[in-house]
């Protein structure tokens, strides 16, 4: 028995090995993020301080929006229900240090995405939800229509943080005007202060500016102008590092959009799964292993619909019914003259 | 041997832990920043900072760099320190002293003052000028012009701007005449050490430094006049004023707040400093024939400004930290400008807010050290 000690030992050895090889890549596929929600329970998801149509809490503490029904349909895939989010409202400064500290999985909070912040600061972006651009806001009896109306002396009220802050000042020089930015931390304050009359304009992305004009004392003294300054797409953030995770918000994103395109809503979803398109098919799950990529069941998507609904019931729901921006512009899908695409689910 | 053992043994116990904690949440920061491809460093420093800062005392635009955007924050800073300390003060020693007013009016108006004030929560107070006050204020056309000059509006005062003729002229007679009071003063108490004789140093001072640069004026060349603001229409219902200095509104509103609370505390610091000088100094001061005035400048004041000194240190330094609220307001201090804008467009959380921390603390410990020197100064001396 001794004298085969060494042999049994290399034996086990190497099982062990195997073994230990196969957990690994069985491992792999669950990623670290996905195995804490499921623990927890809850998606743990990052929003604004309160942006109608975007991210907003009604006085029940109710959030709603289409960067909130982001969350919700990741809630819906990993965990099968889409109420099972916790909201983090966080500010423009707060919004990447709580998400690279892991404070929170999912920044969905009306964040633009750009070359550096993807690049370099521990940051993924998965995706566009909005696609948007800055515009300038200005009351109504200023008399100004245009941003060539513009002149020397100019102030500006904007939030610190952003790129607006950024693209105000390529395009105050590229005019040759001369400006002073007065940038507040919170969009709250910001709103008070152009109201007050502090500033002569205020600057954002267009839908925030949409947005943020049905909170001022009498929105229809003022305007949006009709110039947009720069591109803005706007999409859901996470931490870099974890591509399963990174996947799974990718395609809970895309599984929307998709779903509008081929016309299943929360409504027909389930009638769906006898469709005669293998592509609707494989997105309410009666077709293919989907969900097995990242680990979940085929369902994910199906769930996703049905409880959240498609973009374009999210858009509407949010956005278009709230008056705040009644047209879908850019956010169009593809098919209908917009530039909505996403990669197929297959 | 023992004895010394356990004498140090708690203390190096204590410093390892010092240094593991420490050590821990370094290594832990930096595997965490390793693992999510985040890069350490302050070579963003030098980079361009594309973004225009509201106020700054040098020049600044978006094509400098960060590390001229941190000294526009720190410069801010230091500014609304400085202007929000010496409104303090003043304003706190009035109100110290009217609190010991034997008229029951002014004491009670100073003491309500303190109370009302002390025991509000700043940010509030901040919000109250910049939000409260502010909307009241004119916009920039409506606004009526104090002294014919000055224009308090929504946008800010707009003060007229001084421009000289010859400047260094002036500057140089001012120069001059404090040189000469120097002499006078040092002369002065020769006299009064070796003869007794009292020369009336106040009036001579007063004298000089009206009449030396005044001099200037007339013969030295010197010349001075006044840009004073113009309203400037920008569209129909929107104007400036250009010309002249304008003072945003959010350094007033700063300003106004931090001298206003910090006031407070200064004034209780006098008031204690005051009362805590023995009757019987007083006495004894008017007993050698010294009139109030003296008794206030040479026998009272040096006293309570011994108690009056470390306590008023500290409400500097409340002062100075305090103006980092600033953010709520958009006035672009340091927290705002580097902790804030900076900080966003770089990503470079843990760089910058260890730099500012240095920089609240270095801040603090040169008050710190100026007021000790100042105390020692004062204090009583063996002899």
């Amino acid at each position: 028995m001794f004298k085969y000690l060494k042999q049994l030992t290399s034996l086990v050895a190497m099982v062990a090995v195997l073994f230990a090889f196969t957990t690994e890549t069985m491992a792999a596929k669950k990623s670290k993020t996905l195995k804490n929600t499921q623990k927890k329970g809850f998606v743990r998801c990052g929003v604004s301080q309160g942006l109608p149509g975007f991210s907003n809490a009604d006085a029940a503490g109710n959030w709603t929006g289409i960067d909130v029904d982001v969350c919700r349909a990741v809630a819906a895939a990993v965990l099968g229900d889409a109420n099972k989010v916790k909201f983090t409202p966080l500010s423009a400064k707060e919004r990447f240090t709580a998400l690279t500290s892991g404070e929170i999985d999912i920044l969905s909070r009306n964040t633009t995405w750009t070359l550096s912040r993807d690049a370099d600061i521990g940051l993924t972006f998965v995706g566009v939800n909005f696609y948007d651009g800055q515009g300038f806001m200005v009351r109504k009896s200023s008399g100004i229509t245009s941003t060539s109306q513009f002149k020397d002396g100019i102030s500006a009220c904007t939030n610190i943080g952003t790129t607006t802050e950024l693209n105000m000042r390529d395009f105050f020089n590229s005019k040759g005007i001369s400006y002073e930015p007065v940038a507040f931390e919170k969009a709250d304050e910001v709103v008070a202060a152009y109201d007050a009359g502090r500033c002569d304009t205020y600057t954002t992305d267009k839908s925030g500016l949409a947005a943020q004009r049905t909170k001022m004392s009498n929105p229809d003294e003022h305007i949006v102008l009709p110039e947009t300054v720069s591109k803005e797409p706007l999409g859901p953030v996470v931490r870099q590092g974890d591509s399963v995770w990174e996947d799974i918000v990718r395609w809970s994103l895309n599984a929307m959009i998709e779903a509008e395109e081929y016309g299943i809503t929360s409504a027909n979803a389930d009638s769906m799964k006898t469709s005669d398109n293998p592509a609707v098919k494989r997105l309410v799950g009666a077709e293919g292993e989907l969900g097995a990529a990242f680990g979940l069941d085929n369902e994910w998507s199906l769930r996703i619909i049905k409880q959240v609904g498609n973009y374009g019931e999210s858009y509407k729901r949010n956005i278009a019914d709230t008056g705040i921006l009644p047209d879908r512009g850019p956010n169009e899908l593809w098919t209908k003259g917009g530039i909505l695409y996403v990669p197929p689910a297959r | 041997m023992n004895l010394k053992l356990q004498k140090i043994l708690p203390q190096l116990v204590t410093v390892l832990v010092v240094v593991l904690v420490f050590g821990f949440f370094t290594y832990n920061a930096q595997i965490n920043m390793e693992n999510r491809g985040i890069d350490f460093g302050y070579g963003f420093l030098s980079q361009e900072s594309s973004f225009d800062v509201q106020f700054s005392l040098i020049e600044y635009d978006g094509s400098h760099s960060y590390f001229r955007a941190y000294l526009v924050g720190l410069l801010n800073t230091i500014l609304v320190s400085v202007i929000g300390i010496i409104f303090a003060t003043i304003l706190g020693v009035i109100v110290g002293v009217a609190r010991l007013s034997p008229n029951y009016l002014i004491n009670q108006f100073a003491a309500f003052y303190v109370e009302f004030f002390r025991n509000i929560p700043l940010l509030l107070q901040i919000f109250f000028w910049y939000f409260a006050a502010l909307r009241a204020l004119p916009l920039p056309q409506d606004a009526d012009p104090i002294l014919g000059v000055f224009f308090l509006t929504i946008k800010g005062l707009y003060v007229p701007a001084f421009i000289w003729e010859n400047l260094n002229v002036f500057l140089y007679s001012i120069v001059a005449a404090i040189i000469a009071i120097v002499v006078i003063r040092i002369h002065a108490r020769k006299v009064q050490e070796t003869e007794g004789k009292q020369l009336p140093v106040f009036w001579i001072s007063l004298g000089l430094i009206f009449i030396l640069p005044l001099l200037s004026f007339l013969m030295g060349g010197v010349g001075l006049s006044f840009e004073i603001p113009k309203l400037k229409q920008l569209a129909t219902t929107s104007f400036i004023y250009e010309g002249g200095v304008s003072l945003p509104p959010e350094l007033i509103a700063l300003t106004l707040s931090l001298a206003l609370y910090t006031a407070t505390f200064i004034a209780e610091c006098v008031r204690a400093g005051i009362q805590g000088v023995g009757k019987g100094q007083k006495e004894a001061a008017a007993s050698i024939g010294l009139n109030p005035n003296q008794v206030l400048k040479l026998v009272v004041m040096p006293q309570a400004l011994r108690i009056i000194i470390p306590p008023t240190t500290n409400q500097y330094l409340n002062l100075t930290k305090n103006s980092s609220l600033a953010a709520a307001i958009a006035y672009p201090d340091l927290v705002l400008v580097f902790a804030g804008t900076a900080l966003m467009q770089t990503g470079k959380a843990i760089e910058i807010v260890s730099i500012t921390m240095l920089t609240y603390l270095s801040l603090s410990i040169s008050i710190s050290i100026l007021m000790n020197w100042y105390n020692k100064k004062i204090a009583i001396k063996e002899k």
